[in-house]
């Protein structure tokens, strides 16, 4: 366990360092915690309630463009778009967090057995892996949310269940390699069982790749989940970027030209994914030197 | 050479393990459904009786394994059932559906990949300039825009507010090609593809780019490149004739991943333009409850998914000899 910490305190202070000459890096880190802030102030400045059918002088305010009062207007249904775009963060920034969770953690263990008992459970293993890659992604979290009922938790799960597969599979190589190191066979001579090689021995050395996976995965996930939100499969009560893009496509927002009601989500989207993207290349080279060099 | 064909026996056997898999699967996900699969297809005010004689011809009053053999037998005959929603053979709807989804794919993939391998050279020629930096940028901003989102803008722009393209289907309305030869040769299909394509493009292009520039960079450090400069060959000549020639190998791999990767990409685009394909046909499939076009749908995906990476392996195999198998 300390060597574990140890490792993992290492990879931190060398990031730190790398952000610090990395503006690109350093960027993505604000945005993430940009958004991150955002959620967890979102009761503070979100100015109304983002269910809320808004009245005003016994009118309601349907459709309205941008003004003071309603930053970026209102929904067809009177609703405040600014609020509902600060509340989107919440289910985004959720899937995304609780999906690469799963995926460090479901991928780094069936990469690590698949790597290490090379027999019938590594092959088995790696025929999963393989499996996990012959089903399409989209449709499958599709079909799967429509059957399970659409939630975030079930959103979370479909997209977990077929995701971990590249962590998985890069996890195993890695291990494939390790494995043939002087200290596993060191450690095997000395009578340490087969899970104190697994733990304490190579996945310390892998941790840092499941890492940059789980965090790629992120990005994918929360792509995933604004996806299925717009076909119109998310949760009916989680107002998520991806519901809010379904709301205005089914409510003819384009044919309107309002601008204000698709570009906004669309943007918050992309500029978290860009953030975790780049994180996640900035990581890379921390991870491979050589691909620096190049 | 008889080592590869042992590989390649070896992944189609694997495949079509997939494929059963799924196919099971599929199965047991659809009969476990909630709701009445019935639902759908007739009216609530249908007495019992008439309720009993359609699940009869629908086979849906036998015990599950019944069912299970008798789907798996009629799966390998192509027999994927009668939709409950249009009443059609599933293969009927899936057949005049494929094309739309293979066009789609097709001629994006390949602006995407004539696109990106100039691009990605062009990357490699500007190193380490601010021009490289921005495209890099670019490259990922495109990877990181939701498919729907840059759809959506599109729509907006060239579609509600310049008029210049339709907003949804393959054709104007009353029109109906009277077969795909027509259609191809139809200047107001283009006009339909044109959208979509152009998100599917904007989405596609990112992965050949950066492929191609990080290929040159490799073949940049060979030593007949380096050869090429010593002679004092022109950038231009080095650039196409020595490096980009070499550099291209890896892509040939990558586009047959990609026709696999975009067939799942589709889904999204085929919804937001009602482009009637694969796509489209799923996602409706499954808000109707209709469940044999949703299995139908989903297992063709599927199978041209596995077999674009069949294809890509294969490739990637007799491209490279140093790829062990």
């Amino acid at each position: 366990m300390k060597k574990v910490i140890e490792v993992f305190n290492r990879s931190i202070s060398k990031s730190i360092k790398f952000l610090k000459k990395d503006k690109m890096a350093m960027m993505s880190v604000i945005i993430y915690l940009f958004f991150l802030i955002i959620v967890i102030i979102a009761p503070i400045i979100a100015p109304y309630n983002p269910h809320e059918i808004i009245k005003e002088n016994g009118k309601y305010l349907f459709n309205q463009p941008p003004s003071f009062k309603h930053l970026f207007g209102t929904t067809n249904m009177g609703r405040d778009i600014f609020s509902q775009l600060v509340y989107g963060a919440g289910p985004s920034m959720l899937v995304g967090f609780v999906a690469s969770f799963f995926v460090v953690v479901v991928g780094t263990l069936i990469g690590l057995f698949a790597g290490y008992y090379t027999g019938k459970l590594g092959e088995f293993l790696m025929r999963l892996t393989d499996l996990a890659f012959g089903i399409p992604f989209t449709p499958f979290i599709i079909v799967l949310i429509s059957f399970l009922g659409p939630s975030i938790k079930n959103i979370i799960f479909s997209i977990s269940l077929l995701l971990w597969r590249d962590t998985a599979r890069i996890i195993r190589a890695q291990t494939l390699t390790i494995r043939e190191r002087s200290f596993v066979e060191a450690a095997r001579v000395s009578g340490a069982s087969d899970m104190r090689i697994i733990f304490i021995h190579i996945m310390p050395n892998i941790l840092p790749l499941s890492l940059l996976y789980g965090s790629l995965a992120m990005g994918w996930a929360i792509l995933a989940e604004s996806s299925v939100s717009f076909l119109g499969l998310g949760d009916p009560n989680s107002m998520s970027w991806g519901y809010i893009l379904n709301d205005s496509f089914i409510s003819q927002a384009m044919s309107r030209g309002a601008f204000y009601w698709i570009i906004p989500p669309g943007i918050c989207i992309m500029l978290l994914v860009m953030a975790i993207f780049f994180v996640g290349r900035a990581s890379e080279e921390i991870l491979f030197p050589k691909l620096k060099q190049q | 050479m008889s080592g590869k064909w042992t590989y390649i026996r070896k992944r189609l056997f694997q495949m079509i393990i997939i494929l059963w898999i799924i196919a099971t699967i599929l199965f047991f996900m659809f009969r476990l459904m909630p709701g009445n699969p019935l639902v759908a297809y007739i009216e609530p005010t249908f007495d019992k009786e008439q309720q009993d004689i359609l699940m009869k011809q629908f086979g849906l009053d036998k015990p599950l394994y019944y069912q299970y053999i008798v789907y798996i037998g009629n799966l390998f005959r192509c027999n994927m059932g009668v939709s409950f929603f249009y009443g059609d053979t599933v293969l009927n709807i899936l057949k005049r559906n494929l094309p739309n989804t293979l066009y789609l794919t097709i001629f994006s993939l390949i602006a995407a990949y004539i696109f990106g391998i100039f691009f990605g050279i062009l990357l490699a020629w500007k190193r380490g300039t601010k021009f490289e930096k921005a495209g890099n940028i670019g490259t990922i901003i495109t990877r990181s825009a939701p498919q729907f989102w840059v759809a959506m803008v599109l729509l907006v722009v060239f579609s509600f507010k310049l008029k210049l393209f339709p907003s949804s289907g393959t054709s104007n309305a009353g029109v109906i090609y009277a077969n795909e030869l027509q259609k191809l040769t139809s200047p107001d299909f283009w006009k339909h593809l044109f959208l979509p394509g152009l998100t599917l493009f904007i989405y596609l292009q990112g992965l050949p780019t950066l492929l191609m520039r990080s290929n040159m960079f490799d073949v940049m450090g060979e030593a007949y490149v380096e050869m090429a400069k010593m002679r004092g060959l022109s950038k231009w000549r080095i650039m196409f004739k020595y490096a980009a020639r070499n550099a291209i190998l890896p892509i040939a791999t990558s586009l047959a991943l990609g026709i696999g990767t975009s067939m799942e990409g589709n889904v999204i685009i085929e919804n937001v333009f009602s482009w009637p394909g694969l796509g489209k046909t799923l996602v409706d499939a499954v808000v109707n409850k209709d469940y044999p076009l949703a299995q139908g749908a989903f297992f063709l995906i599927a199978v041209i998914m596995l077999f674009m990476n069949l294809i890509a392996d294969i490739l990637y195999s007799v491209l490279d000899p140093r790829v062990s198998v």
